[in-house]
């Protein structure tokens, strides 16, 4: 029998399978669950952005585009940060169409990272950051955001993480699993050190369409940070087409020439019909955006009304659309409490854990539902804790 | 979008819900649709009914009526006398081949071929009816008659 633990690379044996799987192996065998654990849009693709694929798969387009992607397609990704977010991006050469915000990030921190390099990550996030800079050789240096802080990075503890290893921060507002965003105001405290630095910043917006109350703000319009900020974002959140896997990195030239070779070699280019799409979206679907935010703010309020009501601490989330409210008080883990829930209560949420050890005590709860399917799993927890009360 | 347009959709929303989705005030949302229904530009909020999927017998029927104008009036009074009727679902003045387009509900196809016969095709001015029933609904008022889809999205990744 081959030795595959020779054959495979160790750098891959060392990452950690995702913990949550088995969660979600148990969910996947379990009749009568109300979930509350997806993190994607419930919402269909618009239709019409949908017609423009099968457009042009009807026109026969179906060969490769351009490695960054079909020229009109940066056009309209650069001409759309800027009318969005006030971001001025060349779509020549500072725009790489990626398959999914996913491939953004892999390809962002593949350019970036050398071995040795310390990289900054505030927890709890997103799960990918960190098995990828391991892969890269990096090493992750964790921040551990506070419930008190509402869950953003604060000036002072960027400050006591940083080393002369350093390389880049990642910086992930709005957050999954957190939904905390950064205001201006903040990321000008985060800019103010950075600034006489060489480090550089990894800004994931994919769900900078989704904020409430306020726009969001990204760190590179502000003052010297452009020059050291790789932005990864992507159609998924925004325009409901996650499974199209379109996304894209902005960054200044240097470091997009550079990220283009691994994009180049590794993928080729992004599916052409997606991109079309993504033309589309950008082109006609700036309503759409403005409907589906507003359902789920709706649903965000009425679920954070409803959690408060039924005794959870909860801060308000101002972004992405999840809540992460304290779930324990200490004496029990999430995984439990969260393995009760789904067991006893019917209700599925994802434990906090699975976003890094700092998450305990705390759930994900997803709202990217329908109202009446979160009135239900409120329902069923409101009788669950009774029940064990 | 606007208060209309989500309660179009919505019906139910309340006046905070509206708030939170428009981001304006509660007390503001209020007074807009108070003010909205007082001129009546908001008629009433309804549920969307499928009747197939319930023990109630009911046929629906297209109605194709063509009228003589009245002097001075046009097909307005007529149109209000049609409206009258309980039967009358909708009632529209048309282009094209015939003047009023004309929804009656009945239980039985015979109750409404009846109903026209004995009703309508009486009204004065009225010269000639075509009945066409319904046999199936796919979509009204922008909605899809079909059982409620299943959630289809998998759990992947975070």
């Amino acid at each position: 029998m081959i030795d595959y633990s020779k054959i495979l690379s160790q750098k891959i044996q060392n990452v950690k399978p995702s913990g949550i799987r088995k969660f979600f192996d148990l969910l996947n065998g379990a009749d009568d669950i109300v979930g509350l654990t997806v993190g994607q849009p419930d919402f269909p693709t618009p239709r019409h952005i949908s017609e423009q694929a099968i457009r042009s798969i009807e026109e026969g387009k179906t060969y490769y585009t351009a490695n960054s992607g079909l020229a009109e397609l940066r056009e309209e990704i650069a001409a759309y940060l800027n009318r969005r977010f006030d971001l001025k991006y060349e779509p020549s050469n500072e725009i790489i169409v990626t398959v999914g915000g996913s491939e953004a990030i892999d390809a962002s921190l593949r350019s970036l990272i050398n071995p040795g390099d310390e990289v900054i990550l505030p927890q709890p996030s997103f799960v990918c950051y960190a098995p990828i800079i391991e892969l890269c050789g990096g090493k992750v240096v964790e921040i551990n955001t506070r419930v008190e802080n509402s869950f953003k990075l604060t000036a002072q503890e960027l400050k006591s993480a940083i080393t002369e290893k350093t390389k880049l921060l990642i910086l992930p507002f709005p957050n999954n699993p957190t939904g905390a965003i950064m205001t201006k105001e903040e990321l000008e405290e985060i800019a103010a050190i950075l600034r006489p630095t060489n480090i550089a910043i990894l800004s994931d917006e994919i769900y900078a369409e989704l904020t409430y109350g306020r726009r969001h703000v990204s760190i590179a319009t502000l003052d010297g940070m452009r020059e050291r900020t790789v932005i990864a974002s992507g159609f998924s959140k925004a325009y409901a087409m996650t499974g199209w896997r379109l996304g894209y990195v902005a960054a200044p030239k240097e470091i997009a020439e550079q990220m283009y070779k691994i994009h180049q070699y590794g993928i080729m280019c992004a599916p052409t019909a997606s991109q079309f799409a993504g033309v589309q979206a950008l082109r006609c679907g700036d309503d759409d955006i403005e409907y589906m935010k507003a359902q789920y703010n709706r649903r965000r309020v009425m679920l954070l009304d409803g959690l408060h009501a039924l005794g959870f601490e909860c801060f308000e989330p101002e972004g992405a659309f999840y809540m992460f409210p304290r779930v324990t008080d200490g004496t029990e883990s999430c995984d439990s409490f969260c393995h009760r829930l789904l067991n006893e209560g019917k209700v599925a949420i994802v434990p906090g854990t699975a976003f890094g050890d700092c998450g305990e005590g705390f759930a994900r709860i997803s709202y990217a539902y329908s109202v009446s399917h979160i009135e239900q799993a409120l329902d069923r927890m409101e009788k669950f804790l009774k029940n064990n009360r | 979008m606007n208060i209309l347009e989500l309660l179009e959709n919505d019906g139910r929303l309340t006046p905070k819900e509206l708030a939170v989705m428009l981001e304006k005030e509660t007390g503001d949302i209020k007074a807009e649709i108070s003010e909205l229904e007082a001129r009546g530009v908001i008629l009433g909020y309804k549920a969307i009914v499928d009747w197939d999927k319930t023990d109630k017998e009911a046929v629906t029927a297209l109605i194709e009526i063509k009228v003589i104008p009245q002097r001075d009036r046009g097909f307005d009074e007529i149109a209000t006398k049609i409206c009258r009727y309980p039967e009358v679902k909708s009632a529209y003045l048309m282009s094209g081949g015939f003047d009023i387009a004309v929804t009656i509900e009945g239980r039985t196809m015979r109750e409404v071929a009846l109903f026209v016969a004995e009703k309508l095709a009486l009204i004065e001015s009225v010269t000639s009816t075509a009945t066409h029933f319904i046999l199936r609904r796919y979509k009204d008022n922008g909605v899809v008659y079909k059982i409620p889809e299943t959630d289809l999205r998998e759990e992947c990744g975070l």
